[in-house]
């Protein structure tokens, strides 16, 4: 793993008894001595503790928040503008045909917009934003910050013991909040459909605050095997599987990511690239749409497993993009697209797994109920 | 106990061996969700995947260690797979196989050939 890069919890990983792996050119935990389904189950119980600072972090900035805000429109379909201050939202950068580049999370600092994007898409995503928008506005990767999700219904008390003011905060409440001396960026926020937090720390401290928030009883640290089956489980898209540069937000069932103000008959509609396709099919639907899907079975689908109308049909009407074991559910869940007549929730389907055609049905997401703090 | 480079043991029970995976092999799975097993009667060759394990990671096969008629199945296991990661060599086992050659068992490994092999 000589090429992958390192987080600044590195060290602590392997002190930990990770388990490290390959994931978007980053050599991270998929799981500690734990495993998947303890750390899964822990985390919807207690509290848990996920690196993350795989991702990229962006600071852009302008004359005003508006200013870099209407910027960012022009790339993303949502409302950036009047997003109040230090609040945040959930978003993506959208092609020419109405495809999503990327998902993120985006934040008014007051000053600026703070963006959150996956790691394997970062760099892609700083590219297109420079190109965009630069010199009016500045594009900055921070480079030496760690990122780290604390999630579960006990992250409140555990985050709250070193900043009573994390208590404060709501969900997509943002916040400069005092760690032990260390100014942290935090949101209340996450993607495991649990309460918590995302902080980001200065690389030097990141080792400091991770130990420190591990002492309490309630956290441990959990891997990217868990985060996915927490995700999953949530609904939540994993970009380059359940969402790419081919499925646009009407498609990915996204659509509720797009303010009134930026659709058609709002203040600022459309602007951004693609608006015309994806107005188009807001307008009169979709040949395909993403939907949960839960095998009646106990044999997990994963992705890849082609969908059938029925047991001997020849032609596939979708596919499954993420699936897997829910540990909350107690069994298998997946995601995935079907063509827009099977789309309705309770509509059976038929995944294919090793040469058998096995029973599925479209079921409401998330699977799991969202805990947030509201 | 008899050990197989597919990471299996048998454990000879009069004359029908019992199969299960090592301790080795469900830690570098992870956890088993689901486990589908062969049926009592089949009669199955040495390397035919008889058997579909998931853990929370991924899919896999266990493999026919001998030819053979599998006389009875783990049912528990089926019910509850993480029996397989608690008790490995225990309540975890698999199927229970009657070997027609039985010789085929000559070439596999005792436990400290297993072991070296995975050390």
């Amino acid at each position: 793993m000589a090429d992958l890069q390192k987080t600044p919890l590195h060290a602590l990983h392997l002190s930990l008894g990770a388990k490290m792996v390959p994931f978007a050119g980053y050599e991270m935990p998929v799981q500690y001595p734990l495993g998947v389904m303890k750390e899964h189950l822990h985390t919807r119980a207690k509290a848990g503790l996920f690196d993350v600072s795989h991702m990229g972090q962006v600071i852009v900035k302008g004359d005003s928040y508006a200013a870099a805000a209407l910027g960012l429109e022009t790339l993303i379909p949502v409302d950036v503008a009047d997003l109040a201050e230090d609040r945040q939202r959930y978003g993506f950068f959208t092609n020419d045909a109405g495809g999503i580049e990327d998902d993120l999370m985006l934040a008014n600092r007051g000053d600026h917009v703070f963006v959150v994007v996956n790691a394997a898409c970062k760099a892609a995503d700083i590219e297109r934003m420079k190109a965009a928008l630069e010199p009016d506005l500045t594009v900055t990767e921070i480079t030496d910050r760690a990122l780290l999700a604390l999630q579960g219904p006990a992250s409140e008390a555990v985050l709250s013991a070193i900043d009573p003011r994390a208590a404060e905060m709501t969900f997509m409440d943002v916040a400069t909040l005092d760690l032990n001396g260390v100014s942290a960026w935090v949101s209340r926020s996450g993607y495991t459909g649990e309460d918590g937090f995302e902080i980001s720390i200065p690389a030097a401290d990141a080792e400091s605050i991770a130990t420190a928030l591990l002492a309490h009883a309630d956290v441990e640290p959990i891997g990217l095997g868990a985060r996915d089956s927490l995700r999953l489980e949530a609904g939540l898209c994993l970009y380059g599987h359940d969402i790419d540069e081919t499925t646009s937000p009407v498609a990915g069932a996204l659509t509720w990511a797009i303010q009134k103000v930026r659709r058609p008959g709002g203040a600022r509609a459309g602007g951004f690239p693609g608006a015309e396709a994806i107005f188009q099919e807001m307008e009169n639907g979709t040949a395909r749409k993403r939907v949960g899907l839960l095998p009646e079975g106990r044999a997990p689908m994963r992705e890849g497993v082609m969908l059938y109308a029925d047991e001997t049909a020849t032609e596939a009407i979708g596919s499954i993009t993420s699936g897997g074991f829910g540990p909350t559910v107690g069994g298998p869940v997946a995601m995935g697209y079907v063509t827009s007549d099977y789309a309705a929730i309770g509509t059976q389907v038929y995944g294919e797994l090793r040469g058998k055609r096995q029973p599925l049905k479209v079921a409401k997401l998330p699977f799991t109920p969202a805990n947030f703090k509201r | 106990m008899k050990y197989t480079e597919e990471h299996e043991w048998l454990r000879a029970e009069g004359d029908v061996y019992v199969v299960g995976i090592t301790e080795h092999a469900t830690t570098q799975l992870g956890d088993l969700v689901f486990v589908e097993l062969p049926e009592v009667g089949d009669t199955v060759t040495k390397d035919d995947e008889i058997v579909v394990i998931e853990s929370v990671k991924a899919a896999s096969d266990i493999l026919a260690p001998v030819d053979g008629e599998i006389t009875e199945v783990n049912t528990a296991l089926a019910e509850d797979p993480s029996l397989a990661n608690s008790d490995a060599l225990g309540d975890g086992w698999f199927f229970k196989i009657k070997p027609s050659d039985p010789s085929q068992l000559d070439d596999m490994m005792d436990e400290a050939a297993y072991k070296e092999m995975i050390s």
